[in-house]
Parts: structure tokens; C-alpha cells; sequence
């Protein structure tokens, strides 16, 4: 129940995450809670495991121990397929969009979840470059398209936890500007979002929280008015 | 009257058979296409499982009375389901390794299959009679056209192209290109790959059950008939291209009608001329006629 001390229900909470890679060990350990409608982002270098939390969520790694509650719901136990149904939209880093569908079969690929998704038409309201391109393969999309698309493909299906993985990545900086407004929008909706950013001038001004991950571990929390005071420690640790 | 100093009879006689072993052809190999496709799966017990629809409807009839017509629904769906059973109990467990072990694996059931039946029907080939309603023929006065063959095309084609349709044209086909292409991010989409694969697999089966029930009447009904047909099967897939939907049903069709061409102008060459081809496309095109290069 929602008190008055509680306004926002827990939407994520990831305790004692370990996640394995046939022998490596890649996850030692994450903990961390997501409120309905905030931002966060998962901070590191590369190979600091903030791509694999993501997949250790959904169940793509090779093994996965601790938990993972969704909604309030433990849901380690359930196959990757599922978690759809509990409210989760994947943007994978690479982008994954299929080459032998149209646009338009990309977008409307997967299986609505619940109400409350965004309709086909404020999909295109949204990008209103995918309507333009909806009758294209996936593979004749430019990269800013194709990601777009990702993001669309997610919207439609009424999930409220938005899992990003790099979505800025090699994209113009127009492209990367109207993800941002797009970021911004969604917030504004109630979307909850997990970003793993290299970008850091572009997550900066969207999350609430930032997480900084080293080698498969969460090495400090920041929230969002820490920033400022934390930013020398923060280039130093992640190098940029 | 004569065709390229062949009389017309011979010449649309080697002409419908080659359009009929293409029709074979394009209904194995596209059961074999799909299969690889989404499992990754070389399923060499194809021609077991098309000679098993066979004698299904062989037993169908001798034993219970069951038409052909019934025989042509029941026979893919029995084995259909034995294929489900095979996908759940042995192949699921085979998808992280390398190609090699699913194909031993399937190899290995087409020869206890055969085994099987070699036992217990011998041989020898049981002879099964062309239903009343497709039996005669009519003569289109260049050369007869037995009503069996005719439907025999007609069938496997209708259910080639049905397959592509589905494929290619609704959402279960759209799940299906996806899954072929990353199962992984379909399944965090919210399909259901695991089921997916055992339905496709099902279902490839299914097809290869369905030409052995239209292959009865033509051939006869024997544990070795797969196996004698299979290896051809996968020559015309690497032909057009492991994976390719609409590249196994043309090469299909077009390797069976190039067979019986080959049979009326130089008949030595005719067992080997798909074998010679596929040399060629290896060497030229690795990937095949419609297959995609990675």
C-alpha cells in the first residue's frame, strides 16, 4: 500500500544480482531499487558489467543467482519470455532491429502487454521519420532510424520499465538531441527508465540517480543534486 | 510430332516427372529450410519421417480402412506430433552446440527408423492404390496426363506456397523470421521462442509427413524410400541456400524439371546433374542461389 512517506511504489529492486558467462563471473553482486517513474543510469567503463545487469533483469546471461522483483514481484525463476508481461521493454545496444521484417512488421512485433502502450499513431507523432519508412526492411535503415524503431517497439506493447543499453551510440548529435526530448517525454508519462549510458552529457540532465559500476560491483550511488560536487571523482572513474 | 527431335510424348512424360520429383523436392527442402532456419538444426531424419507418413497411411488403410484423404490430414499430424516429442525430449538439448551434433543426432533416428520398419515390413515395397476420385488420366493429345500426377503438383504446390504465405505474410511468419534471425531478443520481446521452435519443428516434419502420403500411390510404400530420395533433398537446399523459404521451393521445382530434361537429352547424366550443379553453385556462390551471405 502507498503511504504518505511511500508516494512511489518500487518498480525494480535488483538484491545480491550475480550473473554468469559459462565460467566467467561477470556480476558480483548488484543491488539496487528503481521507483515508479524515475530515470537512473548505470555508469562504468566497458566491461564494468552495466550491459549485462541488463540481460542478467531479463535472463540472457548464461546463469543468474539473487533476485530480481518487478512490480514487487520475484521473477529470477521465470524465462526470458515472460518478462515482457511483467511491464519490461528491452532496448538492446544493438538495436537488433530484424532485417527480413519491414519497419512497420518490427514495430508491431511484439506481443502488447498491457493498456496503456502508445498507440501506432503517437508512435509516428513521436518519429514521425518511422512513418515515412514503414514499408522499408529493417536492413535499409539508417542507424538513427533503426534505433528510433527499438525504441518504438517497446512503447507499443504497454510495457512501464524501459531497460536502454546504449541508445545514443554512434548517432548524430540531431538523432541524439530528439532522444533526449523523446527521454524527456517519456518521464513525463510515468515511464520507468534503466540507461546504461557512455554518454554521460547526455544522461546527466535526464536520470534522478546515477549507479557507477566497476568490475561487476555498484561503487557508489549518486543521486541526481550529488552531481555537481561529485563530477571530479566522477570523470576520474570513468575516464572521460 | 517432335520437341527438339524428341517426340512430344517422351518429352512431356520426362517433363512431368521431373515436375513432379521437383514438387518432392520443394516440399522436403522447405521443411528442411524452415527447420534450419529457426533451430539451426541439419535435420537429417527428413527422409525417415516422409517415409514414415507414408507407411502411415499405408497401415491407415490396410488396417483400419482409412481413405487417402484422411490418411493425407491424419499421417502429418501423427507425425507432426512425433516430431514435438523429438524437438522436447532430444534436439532441445543440442540448440548451444555446434550444428554437427544435431545432425548426428537426427542421423541416428533416420537409421533406428528405418531399422524399425525394415523389420518389421521388410523391403520389399507395399503397393498402395491411387484413391477412385484421381485415378484415369486425360490426353492432351500431345502426351497423357495421369490425374494422380496432376494433383500430386498441385497439392504440394499449394502447400509450398501456403507455407510461404504464412511465412512471409502474417505475424506467426513475422515471429518466425525474427526467431531465425535472434531468438534471443524475441524472447525478451515476450515471445515464446522454446514454443516457436517445437511448433516449427512440428511442423516441418508435418510437411515431410504430407509428401510421403502423396508420394504413396506414385512410389512404393518402403523402409528405404527417404533415405533413397533425402540426399538429393539436401543437395537442392545447399543449392538454394540453407534457410532460403522461397529458394527451396523454386530450386526445388527447377532441379526436378532440369532432372527430367537431363533424362530425355542425355539420360547417364540424369542421377547426377543436381549433384554436379550443387559443385557448381559451392564453388561459385557458397552461400547458395537465394541464400544470404553473412
Amino acid at each position: 500500500m502507498t503511504s504518505a512517506f511511500q508516494p512511489r511504489p518500487e518498480m525494480l529492486r535488483l538484491q545480491d544480482l550475480h550473473a554468469f558467462y559459462g565460467e566467467s563471473h561477470i556480476l558480483h553482486g548488484i543491488d539496487l531499487r528503481v521507483m515508479r517513474g524515475e530515470c537512473v543510469t548505470l555508469l562504468g567503463r566497458n566491461g564494468a558489467g552495466r550491459s549485462t545487469t541488463l540481460k542478467a533483469i531479463l535472463g540472457l546471461v548464461g546463469r543468474r543467482t539473487g533476485s530480481v522483483m518487478v512490480n514487487g514481484k520475484e521473477v529470477i525463476g521465470e524465462p526470458t519470455h515472460r518478462m515482457a508481461q511483467h511491464g519490461i521493454g528491452y532496448v538492446p545496444e544493438e538495436r537488433a532491429i530484424f532485417a527480413s521484417l519491414s519497419a512497420e512488421e518490427n514495430l508491431l512485433l511484439p506481443p502488447q502487454v498491457s493498456s496503456g502502450g502508445l498507440s501506432v499513431d503517437e508512435i509516428y507523432a513521436m518519429f514521425p521519420n518511422l512513418h515515412e519508412r514503414r514499408a522499408s526492411p529493417g536492413s535499409k535503415l539508417s542507424g538513427g532510424e533503426q534505433q528510433m524503431l527499438a525504441m518504438a517497439r517497446v512503447l507499443r506493447t504497454g510495457a512501464r520499465l524501459l531497460l536502454l543499453d546504449e541508445i545514443t551510440e554512434g548517432l548524430a548529435p540531431v538523432i541524439v538531441r530528439k532522444l533526449g526530448e523523446v527521454i524527456v517525454e517519456l518521464k513525463s508519462r510515468g515511464f520507468t527508465i534503466v540507461m546504461v549510458e557512455q554518454n554521460f552529457r547526455f544522461a546527466a540532465p535526464l536520470a534522478d540517480r546515477h549507479y557507477v559500476l566497476e568490475h561487476g560491483e555498484i561503487i557508489a550511488t549518486i543521486p541526481a543534486e550529488e552531481l555537481p560536487g561529485r563530477m571530479a571523482w566522477l570523470h576520474q572513474t570513468l575516464g572521460v | 510430332m517432335e520437341i527438339f527431335g524428341v517426340p512430344s510424348a517422351l518429352f512431356g512424360s520426362q517433363l512431368l516427372i521431373g515436375l513432379i520429383n521437383g514438387s518432392f523436392y520443394a516440399i522436403l527442402s522447405l521443411g528442411l529450410a524452415i527447420i534450419f532456419g529457426l533451430l539451426n538444426i541439419i535435420n537429417f531424419a527428413h527422409g525417415a519421417q516422409y517415409m514414415m507418413g507414408a507407411f502411415v497411411a499405408w497401415i491407415a488403410l490396410t488396417r483400419f480402412g482409412i481413405n487417402y484423404w484422411a490418411a493425407l490430414l491424419l499421417s502429418p499430424l501423427l507425425i507432426g506430433l512425433l516430431g514435438v516429442v523429438l524437438e522436447r525430449t532430444m534436439l532441445r538439448k543440442l540448440y548451444k552446440l555446434d550444428h554437427l551434433y544435431g545432425l548426428l543426432l537426427t542421423f541416428g533416428l533416420a537409421l533406428i527408423f528405418e531399422g524399425l520398419f525394415r523389420d518389421q515390413y521388410g523391403i520389399s515395397g507395399q503397393s498402395y492404390d491411387v484413391p477412385e476420385l484421381l485415378q484415369g488420366g486425360i490426353n492432351l493429345g500431345f502426351m497423357f496426363l495421369p490425374i494422380y500426377r496432376a494433383w500430386v503438383v498441385v497439392a504440394a504446390l499449394t502447400v509450398c506456397f501456403g507455407t510461404w504465405f504464412m511465412i512471409e505474410k502474417t505475424k506467426l511468419g513475422a515471429y518466425l523470421r525474427a526467431g531465425t534471425e535472434n531468438p534471443q531478443i524475441v524472447q525478451a520481446l515476450g515471445i515464446n521462442v522454446p514454443l516457436l521452435i517445437t511448433f516449427t519443428y512440428g511442423y516441418g516434419v508435418a510437411l515431410a509427413a504430407f509428401a510421403g502420403v502423396l508420394a504413396a500411390p506414385i512410389y512404393q510404400v518402403s523402409p528405404m524410400m527417404g533415405s533413397n530420395l533425402i540426399i538429393v533433398v539436401f543437395a537442392v537446399v545447399v543449392i538454394g541456400g540453407m534457410g532460403s523459404i522461397m529458394g527451396s521451393i523454386v530450386t526445388g521445382l527447377g532441379l526436378g524439371l532440369i532432372e527430367g530434361l537431363t533424362r530425355v537429352f542425355y539420360p547417364e547424366a540424369s542421377a547426377v546433374v543436381v549433384f554436379v550443379i550443387m559443385v557448381i553453385v559451392l564453388l561459385v556462390r557458397p552461400a547458395g542461389l537465394f541464400g544470404r551471405t553473412a
